[in-house]
């Protein structure tokens, strides 16, 4: 949460796509960076510390709390925000079953769900109801109940399969 | 009815793909130019006189802008029902982590250090931390006798039904504080400008109630207060009254320092500063026949409000009448008290009273079949409400209800009688015993007895240059449907695409007051507006010759365009007027509390492991009748979320308190369920209809959080055998509940003496 001192430093990364550059704190939370510097509000801050999962990014294609990771460990990294799913079809077909089977309610566990979920899909494209439900568990979500976030996932997986 | 309906089916959230792609916008996610952060300093003791406070060393105090009690221009208090909260302590708090001051600065990370270099020096008060103590009034913390209300329902003569029961059976019950933990923690944005006022943007349910808090406190009319509502991430009743509070601290250093100012909670602060659900303790003594019958009883109902009464009366009021459950009472006597500690307040949640109530009314019923012998389902089947008999307030039920057959239906979709039988074998061997609990409830939709009449709330319906429809409500979206729910209504009633209608952003600058989102009354009662409201828009387009009666929707937008450009803005508002037959005596607690009751049952299979102690729900079935089903999606979506929050606040979230102060405040160490904890929640609906609600709908918003607790905890008892009368019942809680009942066997075997 506080600066931990230090000076300031410059870091690159790739944030959707593009090469950023930012001045930062080493231990600034990427989290942070992506939302006040970059002005990427779709990740969300829920707990701070790592818990919730609200503040989910895929950080070379790992999922992680960015409110975990000082900006520094992100140097030359590939980091992809809610923001950046536009061209991905597997996060496409997850949007809209989020949509048509209740899976967001107040939104503001969606944004690190669907990151999730997409890592999960990535990783299991026919997951088991089990798998879903295991592959979620770092994501916090208090309006659901989950059962049609589970829903929503295991449609997107369909429609992937039938493509 | 038109071919093209629209209520009964599954629109889309109507902001849902903003929420999908990270668009939508919640206050952390808004910057003003040349904006502030504040952050608040707070009592670090539950109760004292406060002596001196010290602006410690090595901070550059000049930097920040600091707002005490003395900077309030008008009353120091947030207005709610008895305006006894300070909105900054002056010279003494009552609770830990209670405001005392407020500080801005432009760097949001130089606040943490600010806030811990206040010194304050007090004299301390003795503080009062249980229900119990606050009873015994040794020390008196709030009034004359640290007691925020009481209520009595009388029904019947309870004095002449001791002679006439075969069994008397009494149980004790209670249940712990829970925090609402919404995923989006509070937050608001003030700005001040000495000729429009204070406006503020922030995360809430209610912007009429932070309007009024903030035109007492500003001493201002209610033209220079503006509240608007930005994108919330979840409330359930947390972000009901405290954000009043929170606006009321943003403004101040807005005032102060002439530039906006942002507040946003942390986690830790959020848990245990702000309120939670109330505490509370039921003692039911019960005379009953041998066949079941309950003949009469008393209930002796307490809550623990915390320091201020802030909405206490009103929790207790519903706690109170949904006390006896859907239960005949042909005599009862419910005595409820809302009593003071020194913690921080106490407030709304989801259920708002009846969950506690239920859980002792639902626990003690399976107590009473054990007493009289006779199983879960026939003692509940005995003695439900039927068509033509009258609740404990004496509202007559008119509606054609039929608990035993919805009981029938639960048991059958949860295989309850096979499985019942399984594991009674199963449970003979084995480290794991399995077991099924039911629970059955009512629970009233909209504001209790008078409360709507007083409300008089207004909708207005806007036709607009575009040719569309806005809709206008303070009501607000948090998650539970409202946009989506009151657009459907508004389309439906106009013949309109869905996608013609918008809904108005909550700004009390713009829109009227439709009632706070509270009390499941939106879809219900706000809805009914919204109808009406409607229809009014297109009689005043038919009245002026510019449609006809019969229309298509492109009619419809080409003299609403038309209408507009002719006469400018086009609004249609609609007043609640209550039905004349809806009667109520607010002294003597009876007559017609709520226009309408939801009623459930919910049957839980749980498996409990005996060397963990920890239990998990396999399954759960949750049928209600909820008048009509306007969007399938999402009212499951409302049932399913209701009952994981139940799951919660049976199995996993226990506030750890010392000295009045919550010691868990983070998500770490406060449990709530993940994906992986929920069984499969199998959602069934009834519908009767309802005559008072938009296109016969009750509310549901709070029904499901009322019956899950019981239905577990009843499933506990049957998988052990002991009986389990407290939550959050954790895995240690278990343990000793089966060490302290073994002991009491042994003890049983060595009578007094003995040994």
């Amino acid at each position: 949460m506080t600066k931990t001192g230090g000076v300031q430093c410059e870091i690159s990364l790739t944030v959707n796509g593009e090469p950023r550059t930012v001045r930062a704190y080493p231990m600034d939370r990427l989290l942070d960076v992506l939302r006040q510097q970059l002005g990427l509000t779709g990740t969300k801050e829920g707990c701070g510390e790592g818990e919730c999962g609200a503040c989910s990014v895929l950080m070379d294609g790992a999922l992680v709390d960015s409110c975990l990771v000082p900006v520094l460990q992100a140097q030359g990294a590939d980091v992809v925000t809610i923001e950046g799913l536009g061209g991905d079809a597997r996060a496409c077909a997850l949007q809209e079953t989020f949509l048509e089977y209740g899976g967001a309610q107040c939104g503001i566990c969606t944004p690190g769900m669907i990151l999730a979920a997409v890592h999960l899909l990535r990783e299991k494209p026919e997951p088991t109801t089990d798998d879903i439900r295991q592959g979620l568990a770092g994501n916090l979500c208090r309006c659901t109940g989950y059962v049609q976030i589970f829903e929503a996932v295991a449609a997107a997986a369909r429609r992937g399969v039938a493509r | 009815m038109k071919d093209d309906r629209i209520v009964g089916l599954s629109a889309p959230r109507k902001e849902g793909r903003d929420k999908v792609t990270g668009r939508a916008r919640y206050i952390d996610d808004i910057s003003m130019p040349g904006m502030l952060y504040g952050a608040t300093v707070r009592s670090r003791i539950p109760r004292g006189k406060i002596k001196k406070i010290t602006f410690g060393p090595g901070i550059n105090w000049n930097d920040f802008v600091v707002v005490t009690a003395q900077d309030i221009p008008g009353k120091n208090h947030i207005a709610l029902i008895e305006n006894d909260q300070p909105c900054l302590a002056d010279g003494v708090v009552n609770h830990p982590e209670e405001p005392i001051l407020l500080l801005a600065h432009p760097d949001r990370h130089a606040l943490p250090k600010a806030v811990e270099a206040v010194s304050i020096e007090y004299d301390a008060l003795p503080p009062v931390f249980t229900i119990e103590a606050s009873e015994r009034q040794s020390e008196i913390i709030w009034g004359a006798d640290n007691t925020f209300k009481t209520f009595l329902i009388q029904k019947g003569n309870v004095d002449e039904v001791w002679n006439k029961a075969d069994y008397i059976v009494e149980g004790e019950y209670t249940t712990g504080a829970q925090e609402q933990l919404y995923i989006e923690t509070n937050g608001m944005i003030a700005a001040f400008d000495s000729e429009r006022g204070v406006t503020v943007w922030g995360s809430l349910q209610c912007p009429y109630y932070v309007h009024k808090a903030l035109m007492a406190l500003f001493n201002l009319p209610e033209t220079k207060i503006r509240v608007v509502q930005t994108e919330t991430g979840g409330a359930f009743g947390g972000k009901e009254e405290y954000p009043s509070m929170l606006a009321a601290h943003a403004a101040l250093l807005a005032m102060k320092s002439r530039r906006p100012v942002k507040i946003i909670y942390d986690r830790a602060e959020d848990m245990v500063a702000t309120t939670k659900r109330h505490p509370s303790r039921t003692r039911h003594r019960t005379a009953v026949r041998k066949d079941g019958k309950i003949l009469g009883g008393e209930i002796d109902l307490t809550i623990d409000g915390g320091a201020y009464l802030t909405l206490s009366p009103v929790v207790l009021s519903r706690a109170t009448i949904h006390a006896g459950g859907p239960y005949e009472w042909p005599a009862i006597r419910v005595r409820a008290k809302a009593v003071a500690t020194s913690a921080p307040p106490h407030g709304a949640f989801r259920g708002f009273g009846a969950p506690q109530s239920l859980f002792a009314m639902e626990r003690h019923m399976d107590r009473i079949a054990r007493a009289v012998r006779l199983s879960p389902v026939e003692i509940r089947r005995v003695n439900f409400l039927k068509q033509g008999q009258t609740t404990i307030t004496e509202q007559t039920i008119n509606e054609p209800i039929d608990l035993g057959g919805m009981l029938d239906r639960a048991l059958e979709n949860s295989s309850y009688r096979e499985k019942k039988q399984r594991f009674a074998r199963e449970n003979e061997s084995g480290n794991t015993k399995k077991g099924m609990g039911i629970a059955a409830f009512l629970h009233g939709a909209g504001f209790t007895g008078s409360g709507e009449r007083y409300l008089r709330s207004v909708v207005g319906v806007e036709g607009t240059a575009e040719g569309r429809v806005r809709v206008l409500v303070s009501s607000t979206e948090f998650g539970q449907g409202t946009n989506t729910v009151l657009s459907q209504i508004a389309s439906e009633t106009l013949g309109l695409p869905y996608d013609d209608i918008e809904i108005a952003q909550p700004d009390t600058g713009d829109v009227p007051n439709s009632g706070p989102t509270v009390a499941s009354r939106t879809a219900m009662v706000v809805g009914k507006l919204v109808a009406s409201a409607a229809r009014g828009l297109e009689q005043t387009l038919t009245a002026s010759g510019t449609l006809a009666a019969n229309h298509t929707p492109e009619e419809f937008r080409t003299a609403c365009r038309a209408y507009v450009a002719a006469h400018g803005q086009f609004r249609s508002l609609a007043r609640y007027d209550q039905p004349a037959n809806i009667f109520w005596d607010d002294k003597n607690y009876r007559g017609e509390a709520y226009s309408a009751f939801a009623w459930a049952v919910y049957v839980a299979e749980v498996a409990v492991d005996l060397t963990t102690y920890s239990v998990t729900v396999d399954d759960f079935v949750a049928l209600q009748e909820i008048g009509r089903v306007l969007n399938p999606v999402l009212a499951r979506g409302q049932i399913i979320g209701g009952v994981a929050q139940g799951i919660g606040f049976a199995l996993y979230e226990k506030v750890e308190w010392r000295d009045g102060r919550m010691q868990n405040g983070q998500m770490t160490n406060y449990i709530m369920p993940t994906s992986a904890d929920v069984p499969p929640i199998r959602v069934f609906f009834e519908e009767l209809g309802n005559t008072h609600g938009a296109y016969g709908a009750k509310g549901i918003g709070e029904l499901p959080m009322d019956g899950p607790a019981p239905a577990i905890v009843n499933a506990i008892e049957d998988a052990l055998g002991v009986p389990m009368d407290s939550i959050p019942l954790l895995p240690e809680d278990i343990f000793d509940a089966m060490a302290s009942a073994s002991k009491r066997e042994s003890d049983a075997h060595f009578p007094a003496g003995v040994r």
